[in-house]
């Protein structure tokens, strides 16, 4: 059985801003990123849906030391978000300095927004979901 | 099932960048192992290491073969376990079933690595290789942040103050470093304070340098045997009782178990069951102190302290010497030092020595029971172990 989305797929569409997700078709869970088994049931029969990239954020970090890529870019915010439909992933934050992020931030709500994002995230130009905080 | 002993260990002192190959740090620790087993290198009939980074670290692919080579194993099968930092734990275990199914009765086993020599640049990179390439590392994300993410979670989910999580973590640390100053094989043997530890720079919120363990090189050996040739061999065999393993994916896909890693209570499950005990039974414990936050939330998840309450406990001083339990008298990955590949084996090498009552002024008195637990990348993987007096 083909992949719903390749993970290219879903790379391209995360830098038009737009987040792919699987529906599974027996237990009505939404797996994202993709994975060929559903991250509730393990079921393979899903749909692919495109998800609102809303969400809330269940936890933070501010990344002071980083790897040898990223050099010269610290510190950065790295986020875990609850999306609506239910599953969290793991993005970067922008908006906010990130010397200035406290706990406070767990619960805010935020919106993906990969448009922001100028130039190559990475030497290897793989995007991550980048989030903003919602007014 | 056949029953499975440790009859000898063996550990190098645990260090920063020394010039010393992969090949020749493994090879001191068996030649230690050896001498303890009073068996020779033509009894060994297989050989299993745990090792993540020789190619990085040295240029170095199979050196697990190039090791049977050394130290003269008579082209016995030689392989490596990649599981992270329980690369050897994974490869103790499976050492175990090999012997526990009549198929092998004395396999060498133990890791090593030269995590410091690769300096902190390429260390960092090379361990970030070990979160999800696509969905996960091109967050710049590291370990000490996905560690970090939890503290933050933790703090949230038990409603504890963050400066108060903060004080737990340091107390866990200072405690490392008082058992590293009396562990001579420890790579950080210098007491620390809870001042320094928030004084010392920032890594990723909220963990500070001294909430995190050290890049290390060095190298751990054990020798496993049947329970036949255990009785020959040794007065004072240790026992594997319980063994569990179990795997998980990206931090984001435990969504529902998060800040505490459910393969870790799968696998430790297992291994208390096998074993017939539960935590109640356990005298000392060496746990996966890679990070500060990491050891609060081991000490709950093995079943020692309730979800939230392990970082109290710790900063009471119920888990040292002459507490309710022990966790790391060897000073842990946090002081001892974590060559990844050697770390699990190294966890062993303490236990061992501590039900045999040879640990000196960390001897936990009368230990009979000991837990060791391992964990790799971002709970990824998860390897605990139930040791026991078989005498």
């Amino acid at each position: 059985m083909e992949s719903k989305i390749t993970v290219k797929e879903y790379l391209a569409a995360l830098k038009e801003n737009r987040l792919l997700g699987l529906k599974c078709q027996q237990c009505g869970f939404v797996t994202t990123p993709p994975r060929a088994a559903c991250r509730k049931c393990a079921g393979f029969e899903s749909k692919v849906v495109e998800l609102s990239g809303k969400g809330r954020i269940t936890t933070f970090t501010s990344v002071y030391i980083a790897p040898q890529d990223r050099q010269g870019k610290t510190p950065y915010l790295v986020v875990m978000v609850e999306l609506d439909e239910g599953p969290w992933i793991m993005g970067n934050l922008s908006g906010i300095a990130p010397n200035q992020a406290t706990i406070d931030l767990i619960g805010k709500r935020v919106t993906m927004n990969n448009l922001l994002i100028s130039g190559k995230p990475n030497p290897e130009n793989i995007p991550s979901p980048m989030f903003v905080l919602d007014n | 099932m056949r029953r499975v002993a440790v009859v000898g260990a063996g550990q190098t002192k645990f260090s920063g960048a020394q010039p010393r190959t992969n090949t020749e740090l493994f090879t001191e620790a068996a030649l230690e192992a050896f001498q303890g087993a009073n068996l020779k290198n033509k009894d060994i009939q297989a050989l299993l290491i745990g090792n993540v980074l020789s190619d990085y670290e040295e240029g170095q692919q199979i050196a697990h073969t190039y090791i049977a080579e050394n130290l003269g194993l008579s082209n016995v099968p030689a392989n490596t376990y990649d599981g992270a930092c329980a690369s050897s734990s994974v490869a103790i275990r499976d050492a175990f079933i090999w012997i526990a199914s009549g198929m092998y009765d004395i396999v060498l086993v133990g890791g090593m690595e030269k995590a410091a020599s690769m300096g902190t640049q390429l260390a960092t990179h090379t361990y970030a290789m070990y979160v999800d390439r696509y969905y996960e590392n091109p967050t710049g994300i590291t370990f000490p942040g996905i560690f970090a993410m939890l503290a933050h979670l933790y703090a949230k989910t038990y409603n504890i103050p963050i400066e108060l999580l903060k004080e737990y973590m340091a107390l866990t640390s200072v405690k490392a470093h008082k058992y590293g100053s009396k562990n001579p094989k420890a790579h950080l043997q210098r007491e620390l304070t809870v001042e320094k530890v928030f004084r010392s720079p920032m890594v990723c919120q909220p963990l500070n340098v001294y909430d995190c363990c050290p890049f290390s090189d060095g190298a751990s050996a054990l020798i496993l045997a049947s329970e036949e040739v255990a009785k020959k061999v040794t007065s004072k065999p240790v026992y594997i009782t319980g063994v569990g393993q179990a795997s998980a994916g990206g931090l984001a896909s435990q969504q529902t178990h998060l800040p505490h890693l459910i393969a870790r209570e799968i696998a430790v499950k297992q291994a208390y069951d096998m074993a017939g005990v539960t935590p109640r039974d356990i005298d000392v414990c060496e746990l996966h102190d890679s990070f500060s936050i990491a050891e609060i939330l081991a000490v709950e998840s093995l079943g020692f302290f309730e979800y939230g309450q392990g970082g109290a406990a710790i900063a009471k001083g119920e888990t040292e010497i002459g507490g309710k339990i022990v966790f790391n008298p060897s000073a842990g990955l946090k002081a001892k030092g974590h060559p990844v590949g050697a770390t699990g084996a190294a966890q062993v090498y303490e236990i061992y020595h501590q039900l045999r009552e040879e640990c000196g002024e960390t001897q936990v008195p009368s230990a009979k029971i000991g837990l060791t637990d391992a964990m790799g990348a971002s709970g990824n993987i998860h390897c605990n172990l139930v040791l026991q007096r078989g005498w």
